[in-house]
Parts: C-alpha cells; sequence; structure tokens
C-alpha cells in the first residue's frame, strides 16, 4: 500500500484515488465546482429557483454536494463536507428535487397495494431489461453498465446511512443483508467489487466516478434519491420503502441482464455479477419485506405513508431513466453524454 | 474419564425454518442440501431461500419464479 501525499499522485490503487470534478451542466452546477474548488462563490438563489428539478444542472449540483460524503473529488478539502454555507444550498436543491418528486410521484393507496404491485411479474415486460434480454447489443449493455457504474461502485452505501435510525428486528435484518451486500467479511465477494468485475469483462474503465460526466440526468436522480433517503433521519421510512422497492425488483431483473450479457458473450465475471443478484436478492426482498419494513412498523407503524413513498418514487424515477434509455437506442443513439471509448479487445 | 452428565453436548436453540404458503422456504445459513440424485449444494449466505413451486431455474435456490405473473 502507498502512502497519499498532497500533491503527489504515487502509484495509488485506482480504487482509492478521488476522482476528478466533471465540467458543469449549468450556471448552478458552474458555482457549487467553482466554490468546491475555492474558485467562486456559491450559486445564486435565482438560480438555483430557476433550474429544472430533474435537470442535469440540479442533478449534478446535488450529486456534488453527496458525493463529499461518500469519497469526495481530487482537489476538494474533506472539511467541505460540513461546510454550512454549501449545506444550505444542498438543502434548497434537495427541496426542489423533493417538492417535485412528492407532487408527480403517482402513488398507490396503501403500502399493501405498492408492495403488492411490484410482486407481479409482467408477462410482456417492457422495460430496459427485458430490452436488453431480447434485443440489446454489446454497445448498449456497455453504455448501461457505465451509467449504472454510478450507483454499483458503491452499492448499499447510500442505504447504510439509515442504520443508526432503526432498532430491533429491523436493525437486525437490515445490517445482515448490507453484509451480504458487501461480501459478507469477503472483500471479493463485496458487490461493488464484482460490478468492477463486470465493467472489466465489457472493457470499461473501473476508476470510482469515472462516468459521472458520462451519466444522464436521469440516472444522477436515481442515485441523489437514495443519498436524499439515506442521509436525513426525517426520510428514515422512505429510505426502507427505495431499498426493499431496489430488492423485490431486482431478481427477476438481473436474469434478464444475466441473458442478455451470456447472449452478446460478455465474459463471466459480467454474468456472474447478475446471476448473484438472482439468488441474494431472492433472499434479500424476503428478509427486507418481513423483517425490515416489519420491524420498522412495529416501531414506527406511522411511517407507513413515507415506506409507500420511498417505494413509489423509486419507480417513478427509474421509469423515467428506463423510458430515456430505450428512447435513446430504439433512435440509434448513446445514452451517454459523452461518448464511451473504443471496445477493448477481447469482447466478442 | 468417562463424561459425567453434565459434561454432555447440549443443543444449541434449534434452528428456525419459516414456511410460507406462497413462497420460499427460508433457513439461516451456511445450508447443505441434498438434492434427489445424491448430490449437494452449499450456500453460507446469512439466510436461503429454497424453491417450493418448483419452477427456479437455479434450484434449490429461489429465484422469485413463484411470483404472480400478469
Amino acid at each position: 500500500m502507498v502512502r497519499r501525499r498532497p500533491g503527489y499522485p504515487g502509484r495509488m490503487h485506482h480504487e482509492h484515488r478521488e476522482p476528478e470534478l466533471p465540467p458543469a451542466r449549468g450556471p448552478v452546477s458552474a458555482a457549487v465546482t467553482a466554490y468546491l474548488r475555492d474558485t467562486g462563490p456559491l450559486p445564486r438563489a435565482e438560480d438555483v429557483g430557476g433550474a429544472t428539478a430533474y435537470g442535469d444542472d440540479l442533478q449534478l449540483a446535488l450529486y456534488l454536494c453527496y458525493e463529499l460524503h461518500y469519497r469526495g473529488f481530487a482537489g476538494v478539502a474533506a472539511q467541505r463536507e460540513w461546510d454550512p454555507d454549501l449545506l444550505r444550498v444542498r438543502s434548497a436543491l434537495e427541496h426542489r428535487f423533493l417538492s417535485t418528486l412528492r407532487a408527480d410521484t403517482p402513488g398507490h393507496d396503501s403500502l399493501d397495494d405498492a408492495l403488492a404491485a411490484l410482486l407481479v411479474e409482467p408477462v410482456h415486460g417492457t422495460g430496459v431489461s427485458h430490452y436488453l434480454r431480447d434485443e440489446g447489443e454489446l454497445w448498449q449493455l456497455r453504455e448501461y453498465a457505465a451509467q449504472r457504474s454510478l450507483y454499483h461502485l458503491k452499492e448499499a452505501d447510500p442505504h447504510a446511512w439509515v442504520l443508526p435510525r432503526l432498532w430491533g428486528r429491523a436493525k437486525a435484518a437490515m445490517a445482515a443483508v448490507e453484509f451480504d451486500e458487501w461480501g459478507g467479511g469477503r472483500a471479493e465477494r463485496v458487490h461493488a467489487r464484482l460490478f468492477a468485475g463486470l465493467m472489466s469483462d465489457l472493457g470499461l474503465d473501473t476508476a470510482y466516478g469515472r462516468y459521472l460526466d458520462a451519466a444522464s440526468a436521469e440516472v444522477l436522480a436515481t442515485v441523489n434519491l437514495m443519498s436524499l433517503f439515506g442521509l436525513h433521519r426525517a426520510l428514515r421510512g422512505a429510505l426502507v420503502g427505495h431499498f426493499a422497492a431496489v430488492e423485490i425488483t431486482s431478481s427477476p431483473g438481473s436474469r434478464r441482464l444475466a441473458e442478455a450479457l451470456r447472449r452478446t458473450g460478455a465474459g463471466p465475471a459480467a454474468q456472474f455479477f447478475y446471476d448473484e443478484h438472482v439468488e441474494a436478492d431472492a433472499v434479500h426482498e424476503q428478509v427486507v419485506r418481513h423483517d425490515v419494513i416489519g420491524g420498522l412498523l412495529d416501531e414506527e407503524p406511522h411511517l407507513a405513508a413515507d415506506v409507500a413513498f420511498g417505494i413509489d418514487a423509486t419507480g417513478y424515477l427509474e421509469d423515467r431513466l428506463g423510458a430515456r434509455l430505450l428512447a435513446d437506442w430504439r433512435a440509434g443513439r448513446s445514452s451517454l453524454r459523452t461518448p464511451l471509448a473504443q471496445e477493448v479487445t477481447g469482447i466478442s | 474419564m468417562p463424561n459425567v452428565p453434565s459434561d454432555a453436548p447440549r443443543p444449541g436453540p434449534p434452528r428456525r425454518v419459516t414456511m410460507q404458503r406462497r413462497g420460499p422456504i427460508l433457513v439461516d445459513g451456511p445450508v447443505e442440501v441434498e438434492l434427489e440424485d445424491g448430490t449437494t449444494v452449499f450456500s453460507d449466505r446469512f439466510r436461503v431461500a429454497l424453491c417450493t413451486c418448483r419452477r427456479s431455474r437455479r434450484y434449490p435456490w429461489c429465484d422469485t419464479s413463484h411470483r404472480e405473473r400478469a
């Protein structure tokens, strides 16, 4: 292991290098970026107020604020994580995002209805995983992996914030599922590591944050949602709902993605990532439904509506992402803001 | 010296198995499952979900194939 020294890149393993700040996507993200670099003031209130809630500018600005709680950025002081002026801006961005989401999300009447809807498998599904299984091409799978890498390279991390906010049965069950996500005590089985293997099989760069600039606003919104729910104790019910939605839908979706990777000859690590999720998440969804949600609501029954909102908001943002990906791919366009480098050799 | 009764190994707490009418059997891992053909499969996951609907493509592990389709 090489010790880091300021200003000296050394020979670090790429996983330990902080990512570069990405180019801005508008006035709000430009100001946040400049502030993080110590080269300019925070965004003006009218710019924050004028930014589209799900748009590139606001979503990137919010993503930059949240990323300070995970791995930070090269050249940005770690202390910026708790900078009160920046937190005030983050709060304004969160308010825009959350209030728009609450207004737009089609909600189920009850938590039971929201869960029941997730537990029915469509015979003729039309989602991204169905498309990739049936007609996805390798370049589309590579784009999908690059987009999803924003979450999967920190898989299960946003959900860890909720652990101190749970008790008893819900806490024990949540911790058990998280432990499984983090490899059950084995570094080589950490799901983020398995995803890096998938990316390698697809000829992608596995460096954390490498595809932040390429990722579409719709992806940023799905990851910002997890950080938003995770970082606010007031939203613990929504975080649990979000986690349930991910775990319940993951198993069948992962099977389709594993089939897509098998059909396109993507390589063993790529298939293994999704094969592992078929099996793991068939267990996780049981534990999350019975013990995490069940345990939480035994303690705090008033959170049922928040859990339902977490499920529904997750579905809403995932549907927006899916629609965007499919619209681009069906038109033969890249879904990324910047194209991927040419495929490396060894990929069929 | 022969064991006195107080030294006899005591059985641990019984292993809980959770049954569901529509869904897998849940068992705390690690688990070794012997299949009909005499082969065994192993999982050290903290809990495992065993298929009861027989539709799983990863039998004996649940893959959520029991879900209602619409």
